[in-house]
């Protein structure tokens, strides 16, 4: 059997421009045949990644923020050119990189179903004949009649899915789009893409939501900083991104009990989620976490002040948490051996992107045996990711250090 | 089960038409066209009237100050439909220029997600201004009735052919505007710019009899569109325009025509990447 879809060498090379202004103004063209040619910043988005998918295949994309998974769907979706390569595909794609691209707020939810399906590639006979289950599936058929701009976010999230999951070409191409809706909604959706799956239908799907990839994808494919490293069964890529790939570090543990200090021997820093699991993976702004830290008590010490400070990617201090902040009785309870303490990680404080937790304390006004700011701290590194609001306009990072959202009240 | 298809997604390599694939989009440029003309509209009280209520201000204006106030000629033909005619076909121009040059900015968010020949989109920005000229002409209709203009069969053939040179040469500048505002937002405001300069360049309010240095006059018709006006006012003087002029519009319209369409097709891979 052909592979319905053969991607050979696909390598994209962006050129990177200022931060503020991502498109040229007329007077840097016409001031450049001035000035001597800078040297550009190249980046290569993809390099060299060749698969083959095969019909009614589900194949998986996984990789960190930045590996190249949205570049590659953009050249499978033909919406940027590759800059080498050659991909050959033998059905009709059609490719969701968000859902109700193109809904206009001013037309009628009936008129955006006619309107969505046309730009995602339907034809005018196949809406017709689907409309009513279109509009079934979205639930809003009291309002169809009503201008867009004062449906629910929810209701627009609803008729949109509605429209992308009535598609029906040979290659799927999806991306995130589950990231956004409650979670309800995002059952319904993993449910809908189940029965897609089971159809036949050959899908790819990007996500970073690794639980929906490994029941919907039997195979995956893993990329790292543009390359494609592992082409395999889901299972087996999944470890192996989670072993390997990430290379945040969740876990820090003095397995040599190497001595730090004369009074406590530090032994493990981790992190647990609400359920007292450790994880391994990027952490969830919207889920809870805990930072836990175990030690070995030499001697019974009233002035141990331990805990932790953050930073962010860029080494700049941004807080201090300590084990005697709330309750400063709380050493008269350790005794001397194992001891644990920890303390909720506020990750809905964090932007996206990579923070440094390091070992901060020791004895009050004795010896500072764990210094933060020191090289050899002890630290471990952790990913937090996105998923902010429930705007499909506000997924990625935002501006600033730490990304707050607070309900916004009409006074 | 569908016809076997096969094509291949490949880094660009010169530039190809690809007009079948632009009639293989065709429902999609209809509903483009579709969306723009509803929402042109929408939440207005008097609806597509606006597009006859526009010129007809405009030529009522006109009619007072250049015709009444300030005597300029028309040629023989009374100043409100001598205004009016010229005002219509140069509307066409101006907001399609200005449509279809802003139209990729506008639908960057569909571009950046969505794969569609992108050529589509200014052309459908055309059409929406053609729409308008179709509403506008009842009005011009109905001047002619009022003035006792008698109805030949020159209109049927100038004001087709004025259409004609006017789409062909909005669709050259349109393009080429709307592949250059991807790139350089500073035409965002140079396009208003360029719209008023060309009206005067443009024989709306005035007759090119005026113009008495002949090089002026070859000047003018340079600009396509004063070509196109004067294919209009044809069909209401009831006399042929100088033929010299209007070929010398057809071939800037032509060469328009081509420079816009090249540029978008050479640009066009790379919109999404820096829209």
């Amino acid at each position: 059997m052909k592979p319905i879809l053969e991607i050979k060498n696909i390598s994209k090379k962006y050129k990177l421009r200022g931060q503020e202004s991502p498109y040229l103004t007329f007077r840097d063209a016409l001031t450049s045949g001035f000035k001597k040619q800078k040297d550009k910043n190249e980046f290569w988005a993809l390099q060299d990644v060749s698969f083959d998918v095969y019909p009614g295949e589900s194949i998986g994309i996984i990789g960190r923020n930045g590996a190249g998974k949205s570049t590659l769907l953009k050249i499978l979706s033909r919406i940027t050119p590759p800059t080498t390569g050659e991909i050959i595909s033998r059905g009709r794609i059609a490719s969701l990189l968000e859902v109700g691209t193109g809904f206009h707020a001013e037309l009628s939810g009936r008129e955006n179903v006619f309107l969505n399906g046309s730009i995602l590639g339907l034809t005018k006979q196949e809406i017709t004949k689907q409309f009513d289950a279109i509009v079934d599936f979205s639930g809003v058929e009291k309002f169809l009649d009503t201008p867009l701009k004062h449906y629910s976010s929810g209701m627009q999230l609803r008729l949109a899915f509605a429209v992308a999951a009535h598609l029906e070409p040979e290659i799927l191409i999806i991306d995130e789009v589950l990231a956004v809706g409650d979670a309800e909604f995002q059952k319904k959706c993993l449910t809908k893409m189940g029965e897609v799956t089971n159809e036949g239908r050959t899908v790819l799907f990007v996500s970073h939501n690794i639980s929906a990839i490994s029941t919907l994808c039997s195979k995956s494919i893993l990329l790292k900083d543009g390359n494609l490293i592992k082409n395999d069964k889901t299972e087996s890529v999944i470890k192996h991104y989670l072993n390997v790939i990430n290379d945040s570090q969740l876990v820090w543990e003095n397995i040599t009990r190497i001595s730090y200090s004369e009074y406590i021997l530090p032994m493990k820093l981790y992190i647990t989620n609400s359920d007292g699991e450790t994880i391994q993976s990027e952490l969830n702004r919207n889920c809870r976490y805990y930072i836990n830290f175990e030690f070995e008590l030499l001697s019974i010490q009233s002035e141990l002040t331990i805990g932790y400070s953050l930073f962010d990617s860029e080494g700049q201090y941004l807080f201090r948490s300590l084990h005697t902040d709330k309750d400063e009785n709380i050493n008269s309870t350790l005794k001397i051996g194992i001891n644990k303490v920890y303390s909720e990680l506020p990750v809905n404080l964090l932007n996206e992107g990579r923070y440094q937790i390091a070992l901060d304390g020791g004895i009050h006004k004795k010896s500072w045996d764990f210094n933060p700011l020191n090289q050899n701290s002890i630290n471990i590194r952790i990913d937090v990711y996105g998923d902010f609001s429930n705007s499909k306009f506000w997924k990625n990072k935002r501006n600033g250090i730490f990304a707050i959202e607070e309900e916004w009240v009409l006074g | 089960m569908q016809p076997q298809i096969e094509y291949r997604i490949k880094p660009p390599k010169g530039i190809s038409l690809n007009l079948k694939e632009i009639w293989q989009y065709k429902e999609l440029f209809y509903f483009f066209t579709w969306r723009d003309i509803k929402v042109k509209y929408k939440q207005t009280v008097i609806g597509f009237l606006w597009a006859i209520l526009q010129p007809f201000l405009t030529m009522l204006i006109f009619s007072v100050f250049f015709g009444k106030l300030l005597n300029v000629p028309s040629d023989g033909i009374p100043y409100p439909i001598f205004a009016y005619s010229g005002l219509i076909i140069w509307n066409v121009f101006a907001s399609g220029m200005t449509s279809s040059a802003n139209s990729m900015v506008s639908n960057a968010n569909i571009i950046k997600k969505i794969y569609f020949p992108r050529l589509i989109i200014p052309m459908s920005s055309i059409l929406v201004a053609a729409f308008d000229f179709f509403m506008a002409l009842v009005v011009f209709f109905g001047l002619m009735i009022y003035y006792k203009i008698a109805f030949t069969w020159l209109l049927l053939v100038y004001v087709p052919a004025s259409l004609l040179l006017t789409i062909i040469s909005v669709f050259g500048v349109g393009s080429l505007l709307a592949a250059l505002n991807v790139k350089y937002r500073d035409f965002r405001y140079i396009i208003p710019f360029m719209v008023q300069a060309l009206m005067f360049l443009t024989p709306v309010i005035y007759p090119v009899s005026i113009i008495t240095y002949p090089w002026a006059k070859y000047l003018i018709a340079v600009n396509p569109m004063s070509g196109a006006v004067n294919l209009m006012r044809g069909a209401v003087i009831q006399s042929p325009p100088d033929m010299q002029l209007v070929l010398i519009s057809v071939a800037s319209a032509i060469v328009l025509f081509f420079a816009g369409l090249l540029y978008f097709k050479k640009t066009e891979g790379y919109f999404a990447d820096i829209a």
